[in-house]
């Protein structure tokens, strides 16, 4: 049994909205899960479930060993990050990290240390005499992080917490969030719908979509073999060109080309997956892309353009190639880095 | 700096304004130190009389009432016991009320609080022999638990304390409940501070509100114990002449300048509150 599991948990909303399908799921204890997936797929309900915020409709939900389908969230030892921080807008810095330790009845001493050093880890000493409402958005976040460690409690979840931050910000915060989880050890549940932050942050990483989990599994293995056309779209940046065609005793025919000896037994519509990254020039390449624009990224180039049906396409390439608008390219696969999906249930068939 | 004709008619409005409040105060502060005698022969005065002393000590010690034993000291502590718990009840009781109205989702809370709200059409006066019934059946006429209680009850401050907490944010809550926060500490710790302002407001006009309660207290109390001083205002300092009541009409001046120091005093004392509430804003 793992450190925290989930049994066949269902949501389904008063208002008949089912929004957590039969979802299992286990998070090892110090592993860093990270859900991701389009806005209304279920992640927060997902998570609100094991914080206790939110019933669950059936299945089980058992943390460190105990089932805790029943327990009131503040017996769980749960601490949460929300989106816009819920700070507590009337106490200083101080008391919003001192409130759930005084709670828990720990004494005055003791408490003071913890804040002292969960403030100075997230570098907010300074603040913890203010309120809230003066400070800036990144020294909210931090508050709200310094909240959740201060108690130490048994699983960290974060509801997008970087979502209100400006870009930069953002990518700061990413990486000081992987830090401070990878020093303090502690499980964590990390929701997004930015796939780079989820590439970035998790150990594991579960893309949901239509309350259902699509895919469990490394970061890296979700990008080298994604199991769905969902997911192969979804992860990687820029997204996965697809190709509408025909499989027919492992020969794949699509508008202007054919790729020979596939080794799939799928025989019938599929679409074609291509990262843009898996691509280079070669005479007499597969594929001809007429191009549109190149977007210029210094390392890399990205090139956008449309194949012989019109259809829209994206090739990257190292940023040493010098490419300009109306370039015919011939461009080929590299070694056979292509995924193939049966067109009308989206499942990986190679 | 040009002072625009707009600014000008602004201020002598507001100055009119104040005219018009302080005024009477002054007037009434003014000939409540004159004797009785000027008063009527002369009229009400704009200027400082000599006898502030006697006449502030009389009313304040002489015994008045049928019995002539209740003072107006007496009074004024039967009306500031009286608002003073009714102030208190009422803000607390609202505010408990809209906390379970707004943070309890059962399917009744909009019903109860539509027929919590349709209470502002019975006010006390349109049901006060059922009440007067009711309290005089428990014993508790002339006391000041009888005084105060059949009062409490307040729609209105329901009404605001509801509309207030429905501001707050779901996030907040939950984020309490995780810090380890049940119900009770999430109204003490949370909704109390956050509504500060607000509750200091309810419990100004609440005072006032019981303060200046009349018939209820008429009603209620046979003893003059428990006479209240809007009651005293009509009773005492009065001067039986040839069978003829006559009032003697600088030590009622007095009388009510005395009345009004009290809700004064809570107004002053909160204001503060009030306007610290109003400058930090709180996010
Ligand atoms: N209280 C509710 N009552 C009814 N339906 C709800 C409720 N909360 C959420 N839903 C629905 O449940 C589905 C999942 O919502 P959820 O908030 O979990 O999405 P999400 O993945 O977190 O999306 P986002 O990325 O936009 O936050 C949505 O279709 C939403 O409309
Ligand atoms: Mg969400």
């Amino acid at each position: 049994m793992s450190f925290l599991d989930l049994k066949n948990v269902t949501k389904i909303y008063p208002n008949g909205t089912k929004a957590v399908h039969e979802t299992s799921l286990s998070v090892e204890e110090g592993e860093f899960m990270v859900f991701v997936g389009p806005s209304g797929c279920g992640k927060s309900t997902l998570l609100r479930m094991v914080a206790g915020l939110e019933d669950i409709t059936e299945g089980e939900i058992t943390l460190d060993g105990n089932l805790i389908n029943e327990v009131d969230p503040s017996e769980r030892d749960i601490a949460m990050v929300f989106q816009n921080y819920a700070l507590y807008p009337h106490m200083n810095v101080y008391n919003n990290l001192a409130y759930g330790l005084k709670n828990r009845g720990i004494d005055k001493k003791d408490i003071e240390q913890k804040v002292n050093e969960a403030a100075k880890l997230l570098q907010i000493s300074e603040y913890l005499e203010r309120k809230p409402s003066m400070l800036s958005g990144g020294q909210r976040q931090r508050v709200a992080m310094g909240r959740a460690i201060v108690r130490n409690p048994k699983i960290f979840l974060f509801d997008e917490p970087l979502s209100n931050l400006d870009a930069k910000l953002r990518i700061q915060m990413r990486l000081e969030i992987k830090k401070l989880q990878q020093k303090v050890g502690v499980t964590s549940i990390f929701v997004t719908h930015d796939q780079t932050e989820a590439m970035t942050l998790a150990d594991k990483l579960a893309v949901i979509n239509n309350g259902v989990i699509e895919q469990l599994a490394t970061p890296i293995e979700i990008y080298n073999n994604p199991k769905s056309l969902f997911v192969a779209g979804f992860i990687g940046s820029p997204q996965m060109n697809f190709i509408e065609g025909e499989l027919k005793n492992n020969t794949l025919s699509a508008e202007g080309f054919e790729i020979k000896n596939v080794k799939s037994d799928f025989n019938g519509d599929i679409t074609l997956g291509i990262r843009p990254e898996h691509l280079s020039q070669s005479d007499n390449g597969l594929i001809n892309l007429n191009v549109d624009l190149v977007e210029q990224l210094g390392s890399d180039n990205l090139v956008y353009g449309q194949l012989k049906d019109k259809k829209d396409f994206c090739y990257r390439c190292p940023g040493n190639l010098t490419i300009k608008k109306g370039d015919k390219l011939s461009l080929n696969i590299d070694n056979e880095n292509y995924f193939i999906f049966d067109k009308s249930s989206g499942k990986r068939v190679n | 700096m040009k002072i625009k004709p707009l600014q000008i008619s602004a201020h002598i409005i507001l100055l009119l304004g104040v005219l018009l409040m302080v005024v009477p105060i002054w007037i009434s502060f003014a000939s409540s130190t004159h004797d009785t005698v000027t008063i009527l022969t002369e009229g009400m005065k704009f200027n400082i009389g000599e006898h502030f002393s006697r006449n502030y000590n009389e009313v304040l010690n002489e015994k008045g009432g049928w019995s002539e034993e209740v003072t107006a000291a007496k009074m004024f502590i039967n009306s500031f016991i009286m608002a003073l718990g009714i102030a208190t009840l009422k803000v607390t009781i609202s505010a408990m009320s809209a906390y379970a109205l707004v943070y309890y989702r059962f399917k009744l809370a909009v019903p109860i609080f539509w027929l919590i709200f349709i209470t502002l059409l019975v006010p006390l006066e349109v049901r006060i022999f059922p009440t007067y019934k009711i309290v005089s059946d428990l014993g508790l006429t002339n006391s000041y638990t009888g005084l105060i209680l059949p009062l409490v009850a307040s729609a209105t401050a329901t009404f605001f304390f509801r509309q207030f907490y429905r501001t707050i944010p779901d996030e907040l809550l939950e984020s309490a409940k995780l810090d380890g926060a049940n119900s009770w500490r999430f109204f003490l710790d949370f909704l109390v501070p956050l509504s500060k302002t607000m509750i200091a407001a309810m419990f100004i006009f609440m005072f006032v509100y019981g303060y200046s309660q009349y018939l209820w207290p008429l009603i209620m109390t046979t003893s003059e114990k428990y006479w209240t001083v809007v009651m005293g205002m009509k009773i005492i300092f009065t001067e039986s002449y040839e069978g003829v009541a006559l009032p003697r009409t600088a030590e009622r001046f007095a009388y009510i300048i005395l009345s009004m120091i009290p809700p004064v005093l809570v107004v002053v004392i909160l204001q503060k509150w009030f306007i610290k509430g109003l400058i930090q804003t709180e996010k």
